[in-house]
C-alpha cells in the first residue's frame, strides 16, 4: 500500500466510527432524554399518559399518605397546580412535606402520576436548582429558601 | 494567627507562580540559561508556600479553630480526628486548596526529578505549569479564601455533611485529584513543545510515567469513588451516570487513549500531533470536570456551593486554558515533523482502533453530560440524560473495543499478522464460548445479551493471559527455560496483561450485578423474612444506640441459607446526626465469594414495621477488583527500568565528546 492509501485507511476508518457514533446518540437522544416539568407545566403542555417526564415542585403540607407494604401518595405543588403522585418504596431520606422533590415516572390513566424514582436532593436549606427555578417562575419562591446553601445530599431510586 | 500565615503564604505563592511562568520563557526566548534554570528551585518555593498554605487549613480543622468561617461550617470538635482532618476537603474552599496543593506539588516532582530534561523544555513546561497554578492561586485568593474568620467565634462547629463521614472520603478525593491534576504534567509539556515547535519519542518517553502515574491515580480515585456510592447511599447501585461521574470518566476516557497513543509515539515516532492533541484535550477535560462539580452548575452530592462569581471565574480559566491551547495548537502543529509509517493492520493499527473508539465514547460521554446544560441555557428548556442514553451510546462503542483488545499485543509493530494472531487467541475464544454456555446453563433470567457479556469479558482475560503465555512460550519450552524468560519479560507487558485482565473482571462484576442482581422492597415487623437468591434474611428486632456525634437506629438481621445453615447477621442502620438534622442510610454488606448481599432501612413506622431494601449483587467485588488489577498493571509498568532510565540517554550521548577508539 502507498503512504496516501494507508492515509485513505486511516481517515475512511475514523470517519466511519465517528458516522457510527453520532448515529447512536442521535438514536438515543430520540428515545431516552426525560424533560422535567412543574405541575403547571404538565398542565399547560397537556401531558398524556406513557410520556415519561420528571416532574419536580414541592411536597404539599398534608398530603402525604402511607398506604400498606410501602405505597405513598402525595401531591407535588409549584402553587398553582397540584399533582397527585404514586409510589412504592422507601423514599429518601430527606424527603419531607413542604420541601422540594423531583419525581420521575409517566402518567396514568387516571391523572396520577406513576413514580419509579424519588429524588430529594436537599436539607433543611437547600432545593433541587430544577425545583427552584420552577418556584421562581410561578412566583412562589421564598427567600429564605435562598439562604446560604448547606449541602445537597444524594437521592434515591428503586 | 496560623490562618493569617497560612493565607499570606498562598499569596506569596501566587507571585512565585507568576515569576516561574514569566521568567523561564523569556529565559527561552533570550537563550539565557539563568533565567532559564529558575524555573526548578522557585516551583520548589512555590510548593512549599502552598503546603503550607495547607498546613496552616489542617491545624485550623484539627484544633477545631471556629474562628475560621471554613472550619466552623465543616467541621465540629465532636467528630474522630480523621474526620476533622478529611473534613478539609469537604467543602468547596478546601478542595480547592487540596487541588493547588497537588497541582505544586506535581510541579515540584518534575523540578525534582527532570534533571535529565532538555533545558528549554523544562523551562517552557514548568513556566505552563505555573501559569494554571497562578490562576488557582488566583482564584482561591479572590472567590474562595478558606482563611476568612468570624467576627464572633461560635463554640461549636456545624458539623460535616454526614454522608461525607465516611472513611471513604479520607481516600476517593486526593486520589481523583491526583489524577485530574496528574494530568496537567502532560499538558504543560505538550505546551511547551508547542512552544518551541520540535517534538521527538524522547518527549514521550518523558511524559508516559506521568501520564501512566495520573491514569492509576484517577481509575483508584474512580473506582473508591464508585464504592463509596455504592454502600453509602443506600441502594446499592455502584455507577449512576451523573453528571459528576462522568466528569472523572471523560478524562479517564481521554487519559487511557493518551495512555496509548504515546506508547506509539515512543516506540515508533508516529502519531506525535495526535497525541499532544490528546494531551491538551485530557487534562481540558480534568478542568472541565472541576469546573462542571465545583461551580454548581449541576445539583449533585459534590456542588458544595451556588456562588455564581466562582462559576464565571472557573469558567474563564477554561476558556483561557483550552482556548489558548488550542489555539497554540492550532498554529504550531503544522509544524512537528510527521512520524514513521505502518500498515493499518499492525500494532500501531490496534492502538489507533483503540484511540477511535475511546475517543469516540469520550465524545458520547461528553454530549450526554454537557447537551443537557447547553440546552437550558439556549432554550430554558429542562431535560435529563440519564443511564438508557449511556446505555445505547457508550456501550455499543465499547463492545468493538473490548473484542479487539486482546489482538493489539500479539500484532508486530509496523505490519501485523491478523490470522496468526487470531489463531493464538483460539484457546481463548473457546473459554468464552464455554463461559456463555456456563452463564445460559446456570444463571436464570437477565437479558439474554447477559452471558455474551460475561463471554467478551472472559475473552478479554483470557486474551491478556493468551499475550503472556506467547510472550514467555511456557507452553511449548521446557518450564524452566520459559520461567527465565517470564523473568526476563518486560515489567510493562507484565503491566499491560494484568490491567487488560482488569478490565474483563471488571466487566464480569457489571454485567451480572446488572443483569442477576436481586431485590426485594418491603415492610417488615420483627419476625419476618425476606427471600433472596440462596438466602433467607429475618429481621429478629430493632433497637438504639448512641455514636458520638450521632444517633442510630439499628435494625438486627440473621441471615439462613434457604436450606438450613446460619450464614451470619447484619446490622444495617439509619444515622441521625443532631448538629445538621439530617439523616442518613448505612447499609449493611455480607461478603460472600464476590458477590455480597446488602440490607439498607428506612425509618421504623408505628405499629413497629421496618421498611427494608434487601439486594443480592452477583461479583459486584469484581467491579472495583478490576480496577485494582489496572492500578497493579500501571504500577508494573511505571516500575519498567526502560521508562526510568531512558529518557536521558540520547540527549546526553550527543552533549558528550566521543572518545577515540
Amino acid at each position: 500500500m502507498t503512504r496516501k492509501q494507508r492515509r485513505l485507511v486511516l481517515i475512511g476508518g475514523g470517519l466511519s466510527v465517528l458516522a457510527v457514533s453520532v448515529a447512536l446518540m442521535l438514536n438515543a437522544f430520540r428515545d431516552s432524554i426525560v424533560f422535567f416539568n412543574s405541575p403547571s407545566d404538565v398542565v399547560e403542555r397537556r401531558i398524556g399518559p406513557s410520556t415519561r417526564i420528571r416532574l419536580g415542585g414541592l411536597v404539599k403540607d398534608g398530603s402525604l399518605v402511607r398506604g400498606d407494604n410501602l405505597a405513598v401518595r402525595f401531591e407535588v405543588t409549584d402553587g398553582k397546580t397540584e399533582i397527585p403522585v404514586a409510589y412504592r418504596g422507601v423514599l429518601p431520606d430527606l424527603f419531607r412535606e413542604g420541601q422540594g422533590v423531583v419525581a420521575e415516572g409517566v402518567f396514568d390513566g387516571a391523572g396520577v402520576f406513576d413514580a419509579d424514582t424519588i429524588l430529594a436532593k436537599h436539607d433543611e436549606t437547600y432545593m433541587p436548582k430544577e425545583v427552584a427555578d420552577a418556584l421562581k417562575k410561578s412566583g412562589h419562591w421564598q427567600d429564605d429558601y435562598a439562604r446560604r446553601a448547606a449541602m445537597p445530599v444524594g437521592g434515591a431510586s428503586k | 494567627m496560623i490562618p493569617e500565615l497560612g493565607h499570606y503564604a498562598l499569596m506569596l505563592a501566587l507571585g512565585l507562580a507568576l515569576i516561574q511562568g514569566i521568567m523561564p520563557i523569556v529565559g527561552t526566548r533570550a537563550d539565557d540559561p539563568v533565567l532559564m534554570s529558575m524555573a526548578a528551585p522557585v516551583a520548589l518555593a512555590q510548593f512549599a508556600f502552598v503546603a503550607t498554605a495547607f498546613g496552616a487549613l489542617a491545624v485550623c480543622y484539627v484544633i477545631s479553630d471556629f474562628s475560621v468561617l471554613n472550619v466552623y461550617e465543616n467541621s465540629n470538635s465532636h467528630m474522630p480526628f480523621i474526620y476533622r482532618l478529611t473534613s478539609i476537603w469537604g467543602n468547596h474552599e478546601g478542595s480547592m486548596m487540596l487541588w493547588v496543593s497537588i497541582l505544586t506539588f506535581f510541579g515540584a516532582l518534575v523540578a525534582v526529578f527532570g534533571t535529565n530534561l532538555p533545558t528549554v523544555l523544562k523551562a517552557n513546561a514548568l513556566a505552563v505549569q505555573a501559569w494554571i497554578a497562578a490562576a488557582f492561586h488566583l482564584f482561591i485568593l479572590t472567590t474562595s479564601n478558606p482563611f476568612a474568620r468570624i467576627a464572633d467565634a461560635p463554640f461549636e462547629g456545624r458539623d460535616l455533611n454526614p454522608i461525607l463521614q465516611d472513611p471513604g472520603l479520607a481516600f476517593h478525593p486526593p486520589m481523583l485529584y491526583l489524577g485530574y491534576v496528574g494530568f496537567s504534567i502532560s499538558f504543560s509539556f505538550a505546551i511547551a513543545a508547542l512552544l518551541e515547535g520540535r517534538i521527538d519519542a524522547a518527549w514521550a518517553r518523558w511524559v508516559r510515567p506521568w501520564v501512566l502515574g495520573a491514569w492509576m491515580c484517577l481509575t483508584l480515585g474512580i473506582a473508591g469513588g464508585s464504592y463509596w456510592a455504592y454502600y453509602e447511599l443506600g441502594w446499592g447501585g455502584f455507577w449512576f451516570w451523573d453528571p459528576v461521574e462522568n466528569a472523572s470518566l471523560m478524562p479517564w476516557l481521554a487519559g487511557t487513549a493518551l495512555l496509548h497513543s504515546a506508547v506509539v509515539m515512543e516506540k515508533r515516532g508516529a502519531l506525535k500531533v495526535w497525541t499532544i492533541l490528546l494531551a491538551i484535550l485530557t487534562f481540558s477535560l480534568s478542568l472541565i470536570g472541576t469546573f462542571l462539580v465545583r461551580s454548581g452548575v449541576l445539583t449533585s452530592v459534590h456542588a458544595f456551593a451556588t456562588d455564581p462569581a466562582r462559576g464565571i471565574f472557573i469558567l474563564g480559566i477554561l476558556a483561557v486554558f483550552i482556548g489558548g491551547a488550542l489555539a497554540l495548537y492550532a498554529w504550531r502543529a503544522p509544524l512537528l515533523k510527521q512520524g514513521g509509517l505502518f500498515a493499518p493492520i499492525s500494532r500501531e493499527g490496534a492502538l489507533v482502533f483503540n484511540n477511535l473508539f475511546l475517543t469516540s465514547a469520550c465524545a458520547t460521554v461528553i454530549v450526554g453530560t454537557l447537551y443537557p446544560l447547553a440546552l437550558e441555557a439556549l432554550t430554558g428548556q429542562k431535560i435529563s440524560v440519564g443511564p438508557p442514553f449511556f446505555d445505547l451510546t457508550f456501550g455499543p462503542l465499547f463492545i468493538p473495543l473490548m473484542v479487539a483488545m486482546p489482538f493489539g499485543p500479539l500484532l508486530g509493530w509496523k505490519r501485523g499478522d491478523l490470522v496468526g494472531a487470531a489463531q493464538r487467541l483460539i484457546a481463548a475464544a473457546l473459554l468464552a464460548a464455554l463461559a456463555i454456555a456456563a452463564a445460559f446453563a446456570l444463571e436464570r433470567g437477565g437479558p439474554v445479551l447477559a452471558p455474551f457479556g460475561i463471554g467478551v469479558a472472559v475473552f478479554v482475560m483470557a486474551g491478556a493471559v493468551t499475550d503472556l503465555v506467547e510472550r514467555t512460550k511456557i507452553l511449548r519450552l521446557p518450564l524452566r527455560v520459559a520461567l527465565r524468560r517470564a523473568a526476563g519479560l518486560p515489567r510493562s507487558a507484565w503491566g499491560t496483561a494484568a490491567a487488560h485482565f482488569g478490565i474483563g473482571v471488571t466487566l464480569i462484576g457489571i454485567v451480572s450485578v446488572t443483569a442477576w442482581g436481586g431485590e426485594r422492597i418491603a415492610e417488615i415487623k420483627p419476625g419476618d423474612s425476606l427471600e433472596i437468591a440462596r438466602y433467607r434474611v429475618t429481621l429478629d428486632g430493632v433497637f438504639d444506640r448512641a455514636g458520638p456525634n450521632y444517633q442510630d437506629t439499628v435494625g438486627r438481621f440473621t441471615v439462613h441459607r434457604i436450606n438450613g445453615g446460619l450464614v451470619g447477621n447484619m446490622e444495617p442502620t439509619r444515622r441521625v446526626f443532631p448538629a445538621r438534622d439530617m439523616a442518613v442510610t448505612e447499609a449493611a454488606l455480607m461478603t460472600r465469594g464476590f458477590s455480597q448481599l446488602y440490607v439498607s432501612i428506612g425509618d421504623p413506622n408505628r405499629e413497629g414495621g421496618l421498611a427494608v431494601r434487601l439486594y443480592f449483587k452477583p461479583n459486584v467485588l469484581m467491579i472495583w477488583l478490576g480496577a485494582g488489577f489496572m492500578f497493579a498493571g500501571g504500577a508494573l509498568s511505571l516500575s519498567d527500568r526502560r521508562l526510568r532510565v531512558g529518557a536521558p540517554r540520547p540527549a546526553r550521548a550527543k552533549a558528550m565528546p566521543q572518545p577515540a577508539e
